[in-house]
């Protein structure tokens, strides 16, 4: 039961699903029992935690998760200062928590110029550049065209860019694919033929 | 050579016990490293203990509040280094409020009068200040190794200071404490004709520093054996810093976070095929995949690899493993899995420590993680394991027992179940059998950490057999008095005690009046204790230290947490409001 739980939410499909209405209204807020950064205990910090706050060691405090529409299982009470681990380990693991956990994928979220609202994929699903880009032309019903070092996208309007890790945009394809899906943040398709054949210069 | 005038008075003088000068038993003595070894030869008599005194250049004090500084100093005139521990061990899972004390300062104060050629100093869980390091900075101008870990209070200004003023450093070594990050700076405060760093750890900080300061510091400091590098240092900028220093014995690299082009990617192979005699390789966030066979030139003579920020999958891990044959000693995170694991067991046979972190620790839904299978595919094949620390969900009796019967010469054992109170997950019943198997099997045992599912049969198993023990950690266990009774009653190397959440109270916590002076301390909290029976106990011993912390909210009558320690200086006068020391006098 649990199992299928995480692995819906972590299929999103509530990002995903078409709805009437403008992107952004009527969003379900969908509180999950994922570790918040309030547990993050830094130590020169005065911020209060969900631990330090209640002194007590024994004194639990609980966190409920609470999924639409389903009756979701008691989350685990966290108990201060258990597991034993270093608050500096603590917070040198956290912020890795949407990153390679097992069995989660690899979501970014895409958006099109022009387009109304934008689309989430997990790049683990795919295994090279062409894969990809023929994932997105079919999502988004459009023709990307082809790829060369030299010119960027040729042949048509649009130019698939993503957000790495340092917050530039690139090129989606000059770089090996490893290194692209770890560095990938976010994908844009950008419109337009000045823009697009920038890139190519 | 003449003859000594001193010496032929000495040899006739029928009133000393000992037949050798001074200068001779001084000599002698000076060879003893071993504190433990000083300490039972200043008992011999008098005349030994004066030469033990004026011959001991390395003190160490595992509780800064059982002794004073005056009195160190007083005892022992000639110290060069000193060790430095503070804070109860709890304190690093913020069992202790920040305020509790362990102020290195007063420390500091008396050192520069008495030691003024003190030249190293290692702090664990002790209160440090940007004063403090300043006024260390400026006051000894022989410094040389500066080491704080667990610390807090201390922000990168005092780092600044050190880098500043000491100009004999040979080691500067943070790690794993709570400083105020504010920038990187401090590291541009070492002079430019600064050459005689040997250890630099800075692992701890994020923020960027200077790199070409750190590219020329690197260069010029010839003697550099150590560099263990923050985050904030990536591939290229590392590829710089091991062209500068391939005689590295001990490297922390910066993230590893794929960013390179190919070319880029072959110099750094190249840098790390130059480090012929590494040793130690840690750092390693955000590795992945892609550049861990980077790693590998280096690999061939790695006896320490540790692994407990990067997040491996089993098979990334055996490929790096199978690139160390002469592997001792391994840190991992639970990423790896029992699959994982049994690689261990398949290509470390001279494994003898196993640290195994968790991930996630906090997260009730992850299935992963290791079992009692890894812990076993370990055991069978690296048969010289003698110190573990390992995090899983799940553990069995049975597991535990074939464990310790490959693995017979454990010294350190450190079990945690994460779920508290859980039991062996087969057969339901209680882990006393495991910790017995524990104990029975590993003579050799010093440090036991306990977890699962306990009744009082597992602490009469440590009572009974755990002759050598010293260090014991007992959390979420126990069925009455009797099990703390057990433990005070039978251990008798027993040093440090800590206890949380179990159901020992008043009568448990006197049973061990006299054990309480031969140990170092005792820690007590969410238990049965009252106040009532701490001011017992410290009315009892006067030479113990009771201290309370209370929680908000409890009953006035209950005592929540309870420190108590061994001190010939008395109550300490530093205590914060939320510390209550009950004192017998």
């Amino acid at each position: 039961m649990q199992r299928s739980l995480a692995y819906e939410r972590h299929l999103n499909l509530e990002a995903t699903e078409l709805r009437l209405g403008l992107p952004g209204s009527d969003e379900a807020p969908e509180k999950t029992s994922a570790t918040p950064s309030v547990r993050s205990n830094k130590r020169a910090s005065p911020e209060i935690s969900e631990e330090s706050r209640s002194k007590g060691s024994s004194s639990l405090s609980s966190d409920v998760e609470n999924c639409e529409g389903e009756t979701a299982p008691p989350a685990k009470e966290q108990i201060v200062g258990w597991p034993p681990i270093r608050s500096y380990r603590k917070n040198c693991l956290q912020p890795r928590k949407n990153d390679r956990v097992d069995g989660a994928g690899m979501y970014v979220k895409v958006s099109v110029d022009g387009a109304p609202y934008l689309r989430k994929i997990d790049l683990k699903v795919y295994k090279s550049y062409p894969e990809l880009l023929e994932a997105l032309e079919d999502m988004f019903k459009l023709t990307i065209g082809e790829y060369s070092e030299k010119e960027g996208y040729n042949g048509s309007d649009f130019a698939p860019t993503y957000e790495d890790k340092d917050g530039d945009w690139m090129l989606v394809g000059d770089v090996p694919w490893d290194m692209f899906i770890s560095t990938c943040k976010r994908l844009r398709i950008m419109r337009g033929s000045s823009e697009a054949r920038g890139f190519g210069c | 050579m003449g003859p000594n005038p001193k010496m032929r008075k000495e040899f006739f003088d029928s009133t000393r016990s000992s037949p050798f000068p001074d200068e001779v038993l001084e000599r002698v003595l000076s060879l003893l490293k071993s504190h433990k070894d000083r300490s039972a030869v200043s008992l011999v008599c008098k005349d030994w203990y004066n030469a033990e005194s004026w011959s001991r250049a390395h003190v160490f004090i595992g509780n800064c509040y059982s002794v004073s500084p005056e009195i160190v100093a007083r005892r022992f005139p000639r110290v060069k280094s000193v060790t430095l521990k503070g804070k109860p061990r709890f304190s690093d899972f913020n069992l202790v409020p920040e305020n509790w004390g362990a102020d290195v300062h007063p420390w500091l104060v008396v050192f520069a009068a008495k030691y003024p050629f003190l030249e190293e100093l290692r702090l664990k869980r002790m209160a440090v200040s940007d004063e403090s390091l300043e006024f260390l900075a400026i006051n000894f101008p022989n410094f040389k190794v500066l080491s704080l870990l667990s610390c807090d209070g201390f922000s990168t200004d005092g780092l600044a200071a050190i880098a500043t003023h000491c100009k004999n450093l040979t080691q500067l070594d943070i790690h794993e404490n709570g400083i105020d990050d504010k920038s990187g700076s401090w590291l541009s405060c070492f002079p430019e004709n600064f050459t005689s760093l040997e250890v630099l750890n800075f692992a701890n900080l994020n923020t960027d520093v200077n790199f070409d300061a750190l590219e020329r510091l690197v260069s010029r400091c010839k003697s550099l054996k150590v560099l263990k590098a923050s985050k904030s240092i990536s591939l290229e900028h590392l590829q710089r810093l091991l062209v500068c220093a391939p005689q590295l014995i001990e490297l922390g690299t910066g993230s590893l976070m794929p960013e390179l082009t190919a070319c880029q990617y072959a110099q750094l192979e190249n840098a790390f095929n130059q480090l012929k005699n590494l040793s130690t390789l840690s750092g390693l966030w955000e590795a992945s995949a892609p550049y861990l066979p980077v790693l590998y030139p280096a690999c061939t003579n790695l006896t320490f690899l540790n692994l407990s920020y990067a997040f491996l999958q089993s098979h990334e891990l055996e490929s790096l493993l199978c690139q160390c044959p002469h592997l001792r000693r391994l840190w991992v995170l639970d990423t790896v899995g029992d699959k994982g694991l049994e690689a261990v067991g398949s290509n470390c046979p001279l494994l003898e420590e196993l640290r195994v972190f968790p991930a996630d620790p906090f997260d009730e839904e992850v299935i992963h993680g290791v079992t009692e299978a890894g812990f076993l595919a370990v055991s069978y094949g690296c048969r010289r394991l003698h110190y573990v620390l390992y995090f899983c969900r799940q553990m069995t009796n049975a597991a535990v027992a074939t464990i310790v019967q490959n693995c017979p010469d454990f010294t350190h054992f450190r079990l945690c179940i994460m779920n508290p109170g859980q039991p062996d997950y087969v057969t339901n019943e209680p882990m006393d059998e495991a910790f017995g198997a524990v104990v029975r099997t590993c003579t050799k045992l010093q440090r036991l950490s306990v977890s699962g599912l306990l009744t009082d049969l597992t602490f009469e198993y440590i009572g009974q057999y755990a002759k050598n023990l010293e260090t014991l950690s007992v959390a979420f266990a126990g069925s009455s008095d009797r099990g703390m009774q057990c433990m005070l009653e039978g251990c008798p190397k027993l040093r440090k005690l800590e206890i949380r959440d179990c159901p020992f109270g008043n009568a448990a916590l006197l049973s061990g009046l006299e054990k309480y002076e031969s140990m170092r301390s005792l820690w007590m909290s969410a238990c049965n204790v009252t106040m009532n029976g701490c001011r017992l106990l410290a009315r009892e011993m006067p030479r113990l230290n009771v201290e309370v912390m209370k929680d908000d909210g409890s009953d006035d009558s209950q005592a929540d947490k309870v420190y108590v320690y061994r001190s010939v200086v008395g109550p300490r006068r530093d205590a914060p409001p939320c510390v209550l020391t009950l004192s017998g006098l």
